[in-house]
């Protein structure tokens, strides 16, 4: 807290907040309004005598009911979630094995794998989705989920693999020699005392994977063709954007509806997930 | 039950440095072994290579009469005590003792009865169901012997348990350590860098440095015959007092003198420094040996000197005094009235004197 005069409580602590929490809420704000504001409201010009931006008087459904009946947008969120939740699964399991290893296990190179790992994950996607999508053609899986389920790790195991490592180096690795003296064998030492002490590390890396996965573009993009196959940020873009034409409604409609997943499954962790990136291990 | 046998150990790390050199011991079976040493010396490099850690480099270390170089941790039947204790943050106490005993399988009931039992014995009935986090330092250290003790093993190994306690507690620990072991009389490795610890705990103790083992022998052994001036300087507190002298022959006697004193070395001693009449000499006497002199000691075994400091301890007064170009700390009686800038007069009692070759440092 910050000591001193009221002025200055208000000018370094309560402005800045404010500033802050209002510039982070505002889009969720204006995406809410604008999926409930009727189409009259939502194309009136804005020298319009009863042009109001920022309410509306005649909240509708309207936008949220043709998504759900005009569009696939349920296949979509189907699709989404299958391929977020498989691409989360394979990566965070690739991630906690290799995290392990390159934290605790001595074996050559260790030290270049764990920095070539990281280097990966830094090559862009706009770069990388070119030779995928030569290796997606060649493996026939163009226009289906495992195009995603299996390009996505490319980039998530890196990032799941980093965020272990720091996770693990923190753990004193007293507690895994006492349990292999204990009788248990690394496997189980890993298994029993490094794993479940390194939950909140894990849930960290699964909901950022997760996040990471469920919000991805490019790939999407570029490995789905037919509207059935495609995922929520894609399905909503190409489908409520023809020509020039936007359909804000159910666009915002679609982002409000899309990002609830993500929301619920941050405020179900939060906990966790801040003690996890805070790397707190009590002894 | 076992007698651990260490023959010819060595530790290289990454074939560069060299952390233990050849140690050769025998731990006789239920025997507390102390390894102490300054930081660096080897001695916990040692310990975790019985327990199976560390590799090792060469050389064999035996648990009953089978050599275990090659054996997992789990299966060397030893349980280790951790400095930092190592308990398991998500498990309860009964859980964190009760783990030892399920990865080996053990039936239920058997567990039960062996957690109460050794939480009798440590006296943590009541922390049984909490989570470490909740414990003091004490109890946290308890729950990590009763770990160990649950199992009944072989061995116990200590690395530096109590060295993350208060001084009152560590002092408290101590106690019942050695009387744990009384109890249990289980083979015990115990590291530490506090020679205190080491002088009150082990039936015998290995004082090692960079990687060498110097000396070994019952407490009062390392204290009274120190086999050089490592482990004379390193065992006893305060330290042991060193003056280079030089030996010289008058009068029938072998005398050792530097600018500040001129002492007459009593007739054994004077043996087995005889070779070394006019050559530079290490001597050594400890604190307690120097005392203020008075009317009817003789000149030849007493020395002047300034007193610099004086540490009042309650039991004993420090002075630390300047003796010709040196300095010495003498142990005093705690009725004795000196203040700083005193001159004042040292008698040395002659049956402890020591002398160590200047060239190699060993005890003659």
């Amino acid at each position: 807290m910050i000591e001193g005069a009221k002025w200055k409580r208000w000018v370094f602590f309560y402005i800045p907040l404010a500033v802050f929490i209002f510039s982070l809420l505002f889009p969720f704000y204006w995406m809410i309004i604008t999926t409930v504001r009727p189409d009259a409201e939502l194309y009136r010009p804005w020298n319009a005598p009863n042009y109001t931006p920022f309410w509306t008087t005649r909240p509708t459904w309207e936008h949220v009911d043709y998504l759900l009946s005009e569009t696939l947008f349920s296949t979509w969120m189907l699709n989404t979630m299958l391929i977020a939740l498989a691409s989360t699964a394979i990566s965070l399991f690739c991630g906690l094995l290799a995290g392990y290893a390159l934290s605790r296990l001595k074996f050559p190179f260790a030290g270049s794998l764990g920095t070539g790992i990281f280097v990966t994950y830094l090559v862009p996607q706009t770069l990388l989705f070119i030779p995928l999508a030569d290796i997606i053609r060649n493996f026939h899986l163009g226009d289906t989920p495992w195009a995603l389920i299996l390009t996505y790790p490319t980039f998530l195991i890196p990032f799941c693999t980093w965020l272990m490592m720091g996770y693990f180096k923190a753990i004193p690795k007293e507690l895994e020699e006492c349990a292999r003296i204990d009788g248990a064998s690394r496997f189980k030492a890993m298994i029993y005392i490094i794993f479940p002490i390194a939950v909140p590390g894990i849930l960290s890396a699964g909901i950022f994977a997760f996040t990471l996965s469920w919000n991805e573009f490019i790939y999407a993009l570029v490995f789905l063709s037919s509207p059935e196959q495609k995922t929520v940020p894609v399905g909503v873009t190409s489908e409520l954007i023809r020509g020039d034409v936007f359909f804000w409604g159910p666009l915002m409609a679609g982002a409000l509806l899309g990002s609830i997943p993500v929301a619920m499954v941050y405020s179900f962790f939060v906990e966790h997930y801040v003690a996890g990136l805070t790397g707190s291990v009590k002894g | 039950m076992a007698q651990v046998v260490i023959r010819n150990l060595n530790k290289k790390f990454d074939n560069e440095v060299h952390a233990v050199k050849d140690v050769n011991l025998e731990i006789r079976d239920k025997e507390f072994v102390v390894l102490v040493g300054p930081s660096g010396c080897g001695k916990t490099t040692t310990l975790r290579m019985v327990a199976g850690l560390e590799s090792i480099t060469s050389g064999n270390v035996l648990i009953g009469d089978k050599v275990v170089n090659d054996l997992p941790p789990m299966d060397r039947d030893i349980a280790m005590v951790f400095q930092n204790y190592a308990l398991y943050p998500h498990m309860s106490v009964y859980q964190n003792m009760a783990f030892g005993l399920k990865m080996r399988k053990f039936e239920r009931a058997e567990i039960e009865q062996r957690v109460h039992a050794a939480a009798d014995i440590l006296g943590i009935h009541e922390l049984l169901q909490r989570k470490p986090r909740q414990l003091s330092g004490g109890q946290r250290q308890r729950v990590a012997l009763g770990r160990a003790i649950v199992r009944h093993p072989q061995v116990f190994l200590f690395d530096e348990p109590l060295s993350n306690l208060d001084a009152k507690l560590r002092v408290q620990m101590r106690v019942e350590l050695k009387k744990l072991h009384d109890r249990l009389g289980t083979t015990a490795i115990y590291v530490t860098h506090d020679q205190v610890e080491a002088m009150t705990l082990g039936d015998r103790v290995v004082v090692m440095k960079d990687g060498l083992v110097q000396q070994v022998g019952e407490p009062l052994e390392l204290y009274n015959t120190p086999a050089n001036r490592f482990v004379a300087g390193f065992i006893g507190s305060p330290a042991m007092n060193f003056a280079a002298v030089t030996v010289s022959d008058g009068g029938g006697a072998l005398w050792a003198g530097n600018d500040g004193l001129r002492i007459k070395v009593p007739a054994p001693l004077s043996n087995r420094i005889g070779a070394y009449v006019g050559k530079p000499l290490t001597m050594g006497i400890r604190p307690e040996d120097l005392r203020i002199a008075n009317g009817a000691d003789p000149t030849d075994l007493s020395f002047g000197a300034v007193v610099e400091v004086v540490e009042k301890l309650g039991s004993e007064i420090l002075l630390d005094v300047k003796v010709g170009g040196g300095s010495m700390v003498a142990s005093v009686e705690p009725t004795t009235l000196t203040k700083v800038r005193d001159q004042v007069r040292l008698a040395i009692n002659p049956d402890r004197l020591h002398f160590f070759d200047n060239a190699s440092e060993a005890a003659i």
